[in-house]
This record gives C-alpha cells, structure tokens and sequence, in this order.
C-alpha cells in the first residue's frame, strides 16, 4: 500500500530530469522530497499525479498500478506552489469543484464544503474570491479543494515556496497537526532541508535525477550516504578528504597532536549562536558554530590565532561513508 | 520622472487634438450632416427596401460569420498555445494572412477560386450553389478578412493563465471538456469578447473583398457598407450618411452588449476587466494569515 515507483526515467530534450529513480512511500506517511532546483523532485511529483509521463517505469498507488491512469482518474489531491486558485470562482466554488466534478447533491456538497473550510479556518471567507485572499489563506484553500474529494494520496508542489517566513512557518506546523487527523498518504516536495525535517517523517534526497539517500532526519544528518546529502541536510567544512559540521569544530586555545592553527577572521553574532569564520594554514576556509557562553570562556578576537580540533569527522570513498569520531 | 504640470497639460492636449482632429471630428460630421434637416431624411432612407435589405444581410453576415471565427479562433489559440508540435508556427503564420493581403486581394482570389472557370466554381454550380454574387461567396469574404481577431486576442490571455488551473481541474477529476467550459472558457472570456467585438466591426465594416464577390446588385447582394458607397457615388448624400450612421450603431450596439454582458459575469462569477483584475492581483495580496 501507499505510494511506489520503480525504475522511472523522464527526459526533456537534452535534460534528464529523472534517472532511474525509484522511492517507496508508506501507507498514510508524511514524506518530503528534499533537493536543490533541477533535482528532479517536482517531476517524480507530477508524475505521480499523472500531470507528467514517464519515459519508463511505473506508478503503483495503493497496490494499483496507476502507471496510464489519466490525471483525472488518479484520485490524488494535488496543490501547487502557485496555488492554481480558480480565480473566477468563490473560496466555496473553489473547494466544491470535484464535488461538483463528482455530481454530488447541493447540501450534501455546502455540507463538505463548510466542514472543509472549518477545518483549514476560512470558514468565513466562503464567498470571497481568491483575489481577495493572502497567499497563505490561498494555499489554504487550495488545501482545502484538494481534500475535498478525500483523495487516495495527497501531493504538495513546494507548497509554502511563495509564501513569507512567517506564514511558512505556521503553515507547516499546521499542515503537520492536518496530517496527524487526516492520515492521508502525503507527498511533499521542498528545497529547504529544514521544511522536510520539520514536517517529515520520512525524506528522500534528491539530486541530478537522482534518489542520493532516503530515511529519517536523523539518520540522513546523523549517516548521510555520500558529500552531496552530507552538506545538504546540514551545514559542512570541508578538511581535505574530510568533512566536518561546523558544531564539530572545537576551538582551543592551546595546540596538541591533533589541532590546527587557524586565524579568526570574522565573528558573527546570530543571537545564542555564534558563527566564527577562520582561515587555515593552507589558507582554507572554515567555520564553527559555537554557543555564547562558549564565546565568551574563549574570549576570542578577530585577527587571533587559535587551534581548531576537528570532533566527528566523515569522509567519502566511492560511495561510501567513513566515519571517525575524534 | 514626473512631468511638470505644463508638461503634462500639453501631453493631455496633445491626445485628444490628436483624437479629436482625426476620429471624433469626421464621426461628429457625420453625424451632424445626417440629422441636419430632422430625423425624416435619414429615417426614410433607411426604410426603402434597399437599405432595409442592406442591413439584414449585413446583419446575415455577422450571424454567420462571427461564430464560426470564434469557434475556430478559441480552437485554434488553444492549439497553439497549448499543443507544441511543429506546425505551430506555419499555422501561426497563416493566421496573420488575412491582415497583410488587402482585401480586394481576398476579393480577387476567390473569385478565381469560385469564378466558372476557377478550381471550386464548376464543381460547386454543378451541385447548383451559387458562390459568387450571392450570400455564401460574400461568407467565406467575411470570415476570411476578420478570421486573425479572436486568435490573436484569445493566444496572449492563454499564454498568462498558464496550464495550473487546468491541471487543478484534471487532478479533481475533470475531463477535458468539463476543464474546457469550467476553467479554461471563464478565464479567457475577456480576451475572447474583445476578438469578437473587433470580428464584428470588422465583418460590418468589410468593403473590399465584398465588393469583388458580390457583384453589388442592390436588394440582393448589397450589404451596408456597399449600400453606403452607392448612395455617395450617386451623390444621394443623405442614404449615404444615414447608412453610415446606422453601421456605427451596429458597431456600438455589440460593444454595449459586451460591456453589459461582461458586467453580469462579473456580479455572478466576480471576474473584472482584464486592467481591473491586474490592479486587483497586484494591491490585494498581503500575506499573514
């Protein structure tokens, strides 16, 4: 059950935006595809919804294969990053439409509309138009629309990307609370590592076309399968062969065996932490994130030279991750 | 950079000199020669039979016309904006036709086409339809001069709506033609009413290639604006002038049922004018939810 896809390949001209990628996603799982613009992950979506056909593979959506199914029989609610609002229909007529669409009697659809518009709270903005809406209250509705005809699987086409900080925020946390009473089987695609975290269970990385890793948060920061998930689910310093998180990096004062001189160039404040930048001997750059307090024992200075002990270190060979704890 | 106010005063001047000199002074003239000696002269002009038949079948025209390029218009804007295939732009040329030949040209090629010795003409008298000097050859004249308008009006406004909407539709279980009437037709309606106002006025106003294919027999094939020319050419300068006045009618007629239309579809379904839904969109969006 859930949603599978297995082999697939798509191609735009001279572009190929899926590489033989295959995922599996649970049945009533929250998962995000996570990955930089052109990684294919907006592709892999689309085609799960049938807005897009593959060049090979298939589609299985709950135990179906959906591989030729027309959008329109798929029954996957998607929303787009854009919204896709019907602009000359009301709030209403907007999260009627399938209904409609589906024939269902007029209470019975005021009936579904209003318990949809409660549940994402636009319930008194039924008769207003999209044009008369915040983005936010917009992608709500869209939300709303794609609900409304209780789809098999829900997809999200980087649903929060128009919307400002703030309004993203409140929007995922409230789409995480949707998912918990819902339980739909929910794809969505994102570029912002801490989005898929914050709302995922499940991530799969994404890259040239590419499936680079999927799992947990925790086991993508924690293991991450090769560089490119390393420094794409986190922060990343880069020591030859090495990689290190700038939370890794210990700074002292007195050098051993296993330090290296650095210069404090800059010194950031960003509030409880602070980013230090340093260059090294061989005039690499570095960072470290370390805290206030931290700061403050060190009492460093721009211009000094300190000693950076590297902690938990990775590195990469053909593929495969190493690790060294310090 | 904003202008002086003198500066500004002289612009505005400048425009509606510009607009008064070369559109507003000829149509007042027109306009006062007409109902110059009182409403008699020019109503008993257009009640002679000639005139009367002159405007229904230019009214004919417009009823047969105006439709069929809509249908091919919305048709063919949505090929070619929403199916890329290589013939695109060889369509996209061929639609342009009909402004760069003059009408006369129009006019001329298909007389030869439907003329007695043209490809279609004995194919088409042996089947016993008349196409020259007769309604059907002064048809195909009409569409064939007003047939760019609703394509070219209609292409830009689906090129901006973009596919999303549509795609929407599909995902909610819509097939192509419920996406077509439900979401597609609404969003585009003002570009398709401004191609159709533009395909009237121009189906009215044709001269032309009409005048080539219909022979001009007053009473039979004699529309308006023929019916116009003639009266001039036979200095019955009061005929000439009413008939003027009564095309600009026709004309203004289909603008008002536009704009009233347009104005029903607004109350019921909340769309506005296209400058009116730009302002809209672009003052109306805060965020914060």
């Amino acid at each position: 059950m859930g949603i599978a896809v297995e082999g697939a390949f798509k191609r735009f001209g001279d572009f190929q935006a899926l590489d033989d990628v295959s995922i599996d996603v649970p049945d009533g799982s929250l998962t995000a595809l996570l990955g930089p613009s052109g990684s294919g992950k907006s592709t892999l979506l689309r085609a799960i919804a049938g807005l897009e056909d593959l060049d090979a593979g298939q589609v299985v959506i709950n135990g179906q294969d959906a591989t030729t199914t027309p959008a329109q029989k798929r029954e996957v609610g998607f929303v787009f990053q854009h919204y896709a609002a019907f602009k000359h229909m009301t709030v209403f007529g907007n999260v009627a439409f399938g209904l409609k669409i589906r024939k269902w009697k007029r209470p019975e659809i005021s009936d579904r509309v209003h318990e949809l518009l409660r549940l994402v709270q636009l319930d008194g903005l039924a008769e207003r138009y999209p044009d008369q809406l915040s983005g936010g209250q917009r992608q709500r509705m869209a939300l709303a629309r794609a609900l409304a005809v209780e789809p098999q699987v829900l997809l999200l086409d980087e649903p929060f990307g128009a919307l400002d900080a703030k309004v993203r925020k409140d929007l995922r946390t409230w789409l995480r609370r949707l998912h918990d009473e819902m339980h739909v089987t929910t794809i969505f695609v994102t570029h912002d590592q801490e989005e898929a975290m914050d709302v995922a269970e499940q991530l799969v990385v994404m890259n040239e076309g590419r499936v680079e890793q999927s799992g947990t948060a925790g086991d993508l920061y924690e293991h991450p399968a090769n560089e490119f998930v390393m420094s794409f689910v986190g922060e990343v310093n880069r020591l030859g062969d090495h990689f290190v998180r700038p939370h890794d990096m210990d700074v002292v004062l007195d050098p051993d065996e296993r330090t290296e001189e650095a210069l404090v160039q800059r010194i950031v404040a960003l509030g409880f932490e602070i980013r230090v930048e340093f260059t090294l001997g061989d005039g690499t750059e570095v960072w470290a994130q370390l805290t206030r307090p931290e700061l403050q024992k060190l009492e460093l200075r721009e211009g000094q030279i300190v000693y950076l002990r590297p902690g938990q270190t990775k590195s990469f060979s053909s593929g495969e991750a190493v690790s060294a704890a310090a | 950079m904003t202008p002086t106010a003198p500066a500004k005063w002289g612009l505005r001047g400048l425009a509606f000199g510009y607009l008064g000199l070369l559109l507003l002074a000829p149509v007042g003239m027109i306009f006062y020669k007409t109902f110059e000696h009182g409403l008699g002269p020019p109503v008993d002009a257009m009640t002679s039979p000639e005139a009367l038949h002159a405007i229904q079948l230019t009214l004919l025209m417009v009823a047969v016309a105006v439709p069929l390029n809509t249908i091919f218009g919305v048709g063919c804007a949505l090929l070619l904006v929403r199916r890329r295939w290589w013939g695109n732009s060889i369509v996209d040329g061929i639609i342009n036709l009909p402004f760069a030949v003059s009408p006369i040209v129009v006019g001329l090629s298909l007389y030869l086409l439907y003329g007695n010795t043209g490809w279609f003409g004995p194919t088409m008298a042996e089947w016993g339809i008349q196409v020259l000097f007769s309604w059907p050859g002064m048809v195909l004249a009409s569409i064939f001069v007003s047939l760019p308008f609703v394509v070219r009006e209609t292409v830009p406004v689906l090129q901006e709506i973009g596919t999303e909407q549509e795609q929407a539709a599909s995902t909610l279980g819509a097939n192509g033609w419920q996406t077509f009437w439900r979401i597609t037709l609404p969003a585009i309606r003002w570009g398709v009413a401004y191609g159709v106002v533009l395909t009237v006025a121009r189906v009215l106003g044709e001269f032309g290639a009409v005048t080539i294919v219909s022979g001009s027999i007053s009473g039979e094939t004699e529309t308006m604006p023929l019916f116009v020319a003639k009266a001039f050419e036979q200095f019955q300068e009061e005929a000439a002038y009413a008939g003027a006045i009564v095309l600009a009618l026709l004309a203004l007629t289909t603008l008002l049922l536009m704009s009233v239309g347009g104005r029903k579809a607004k109350a019921s379904s909340g769309g506005s004018l296209p400058a009116a839904e730009l302002a809209v969109s672009t003052s109306n969006t805060k965020e914060g939810s």
